[in-house]
């Protein structure tokens, strides 16, 4: 058998009067030629992402030489008298991102439920599939959509209630509320941005709730629901209990996503660079400021900065990534 | 026995509020998404006619197509899948046949997994920093590149999956009768995964297709017509971003027709993909 699939396979690499030897020689070089190939393969993926870690780091030095640290603390943005200061965005991606996960976490984890426990078998498979198209919509497409269909209905409809309802002739200015909901309605702001963000990132956290759910043995459950538990205390008391991990990591993974999200932000989060406390204001955040500025940015100084903001964004997605695949990661191992 | 009766009527009533709250999340996800599509189909198919596909992007004020734009996306996705793919394919090689337990698949696995959801603005700011800023100008070239750095990760993870589905025993009928390694791999393993590694691939370019942070600075635009991959290359994405932020009528119009080809084609390719994988 061994001659045969030696013949067969060497034909085409080499000439018919080659004796046996030279062939095992050639086959061993193509061989080792194949591993090496993929493994230089294998090297460029981890070169791609220092690669990119490093032209940031290069990148920045001028703003961080001329601002110093201070950069992460400094709200004044000013392209005139090259002034910039990276705080506003910061706290509009992290700001914009919280609100995101407020909505999707709770949501996301819901319709895991519902998809494990609650639906008939039938529709498990199109329902799950019609959830993760969601995710396979481009961002451009929700930038659009949340500019001309959903920010003028947040416009006319949410922002005039949250702002009565931070202020109103009955009860007067709530402390917290009316300075989180202060402001004429604009439409676009934070609080549409985030929640843009919400419906993107949703998918993600029910994909991977999902899958988890699915991974607790059937024993646990079933004896549980022996003892004469609802689906909601099995829920509660077992399922998510024991795949607290898998879920966080899973919510890390849609945080990741969120914060480093571009295209659907820059349409309706307004691109103010301003910190301000309410959440119906307009705002930035890293990716939309580097989005809508650099290819406009003059003088070396302004790009430096948006690519320091770059450097920030990496830095802080990076490190949740890193986090939730680490969490993932260690889910896999504890299964086997 | 009161006690009781309450207690459970307590615990039904609790089941029954969070069952049909499950119910109304799902409602709600998928709300959204028949909502979007709704509202990208109403919008989009008034404009949708042949001169979208025959004619240029049109300057302010008068009506055109999206003939240049659809081009160029065709040509930098192209570009950009013979890039990444091979990569992707021979570095998803390495971690499931030959590396399954060593350190560097580990680290290229872990890493892999953080590219696939790095921000892509951030990629776009990186091929800028290598190859706009020394080449000293904007290009289709750049702009394929991007996308290949994002086609990557996506390619290595559905093969490195999908080869190690692939039987153990088959490896082993294949060296039991004296097949090198590598072509065991080529002739064997590649062709048991043959339909997974091109759902993968099915995959990346329907996630790059839609991608447009990364051509704003690496392709830019460019209003005309051109082939030309070594200058500015408009894209369906950016020219939807541009369209869409304009005051003129006729831009945002096309800017909607734009974004439901790109829907369209985007969902038709994840279709496509999961059924190829669906039927094995």
């Amino acid at each position: 058998m061994s001659e045969v699939a030696l013949k067969e396979s060497t034909t085409l690499a080499v000439g018919q009067s080659t004796s046996h030897a030279a062939v095992l020689r050639r086959l061993r070089a193509s061989d080792l030629l194949f591993k090496t190939l993929t493994r230089l393969a294998a090297i460029a993926v981890l070169l791609l992402l220092s690669g990119t870690l490093l032209s940031l780091v290069i990148g920045s030095i001028p703003a961080f030489r001329t601002f110093g640290l201070s950069f992460v603390i400094t709200e004044v943005w000013n392209p005139v008298t090259e002034q910039f200061g990276a705080l506003a965005p910061i706290y509009g991606t992290l700001i914009t991102s919280l609100i995101a996960m407020l909505v999707a976490v709770p949501v996301g984890i819901m319709i895991a439920f519902f998809l494990t426990e609650l639906c008939p078998r039938m529709l498990r498979r199109p329902i799950a599939i019609a959830i993760e198209l969601l995710a396979g919509i481009p961002s451009i497409i929700y930038g659009i959509w949340g500019l001309f269909v959903f920010a003028p209905f947040v416009q006319a409809h949410i922002q005039p209630a949250l702002i009565w309802l931070g202020d109103n002739d009955y009860t007067g200015p709530i402390p917290i509320l009316s300075a989180l909901f202060a402001g004429p309605p604009y439409g676009i702001g934070i609080l549409t941005a985030g929640f843009i963000l919400a419906i993107m990132v949703l998918p993600f956290i029910t994909a991977i709730s999902r899958d988890v759910f699915d991974a607790v043995p059937p024993v646990l459950k079933e004896a549980t629901y022996g003892l004469g538990c609802t689906k909601w205390e099995v829920f509660k008391h077992v399922i998510l209990p024991f795949t607290r991990v898998g879920v966080i990591g899973g919510v890390m993974l849609g945080l990741g996503r969120a914060l480093g999200e571009t295209m659907a932000v820059t349409f309706v989060i307004g691109n103010a660079h301003t910190v301000s406390a309410s959440i119906l204001q307009p705002g930035t955040t890293i990716s939309a400021s580097i989005a809508n500025e650099f290819t406009e940015a003059v003088g070396d100084l302004y790009t430096s900065s948006l690519i320091a903001l770059g450097l920030i964004l990496f830095f802080i997605t990076f490190c949740v990534l890193a986090a939730a695949r680490y969490m993932l990661m260690r889910l896999q191992q504890r299964a086997g | 026995m009161a006690v009781r009766s309450s207690l459970y009527s307590r615990r039904r009533m609790s089941d029954r509020i969070a069952t049909g709250l499950a119910y109304a999340a799902a409602a709600f996800g998928l709300g959204w998404l028949i909502l979007i599509l709704g509202v990208l189909v109403y919008q989009g198919i008034g404009g949708l006619s042949l001169d979208v596909f025959t004619q240029d992007t049109p300057p302010p004020g008068s009506a055109g197509g999206l003939l240049n734009a659809i081009v160029g996306s065709i040509v930098m996705t192209a570009l950009a899948i013979l890039i990444g793919t091979p990569i992707g394919i021979l570095a998803g090689t390495y971690m499931a046949e030959y590396g399954r337990h060593d350190k560097l698949a580990m680290i290229v696995r872990f890493i892999n997994d953080i590219l696939l959801s790095a921000p892509s603005v951030v990629i776009g700011l990186f091929i800028y920093e290598i190859l706009v800023a020394p080449m000293g100008h904007f290009s289709g070239y750049a702009g394929s590149v991007a996308l290949a750095v994002i086609v990557i990760p996506v390619v290595v993870r559905t093969t490195e999956d999908m080869l190690r589905l692939v039987p153990d025993t088959l490896r082993e009928a294949a060296a039991s009768i004296g097949l090198p390694r590598s072509l065991m791999i080529m002739r064997i393993a590649y062709r048991a995964a043959r339909a997974g590694i091109i759902t993968g691939i099915l995959l990346a370019v329907a996630r790059i297709s839609g991608e447009t942070a990364p051509l704003l600075f690496t392709a830019l635009n460019n209003q005309f017509f051109s082939l030309n991959m070594n200058a500015p290359m408009p894209s369906l994405p950016v020219v939807i971003f541009q369209f869409a932020l304009s005051p003129y009528e006729e831009w945002q119009k096309l800017a909607w027709t734009g974004a439901l080809l790109i829907t369209a084609t985007v969902l038709a390719l994840s279709i496509i993909a999961r059924s190829l994988t669906a039927r094995r």
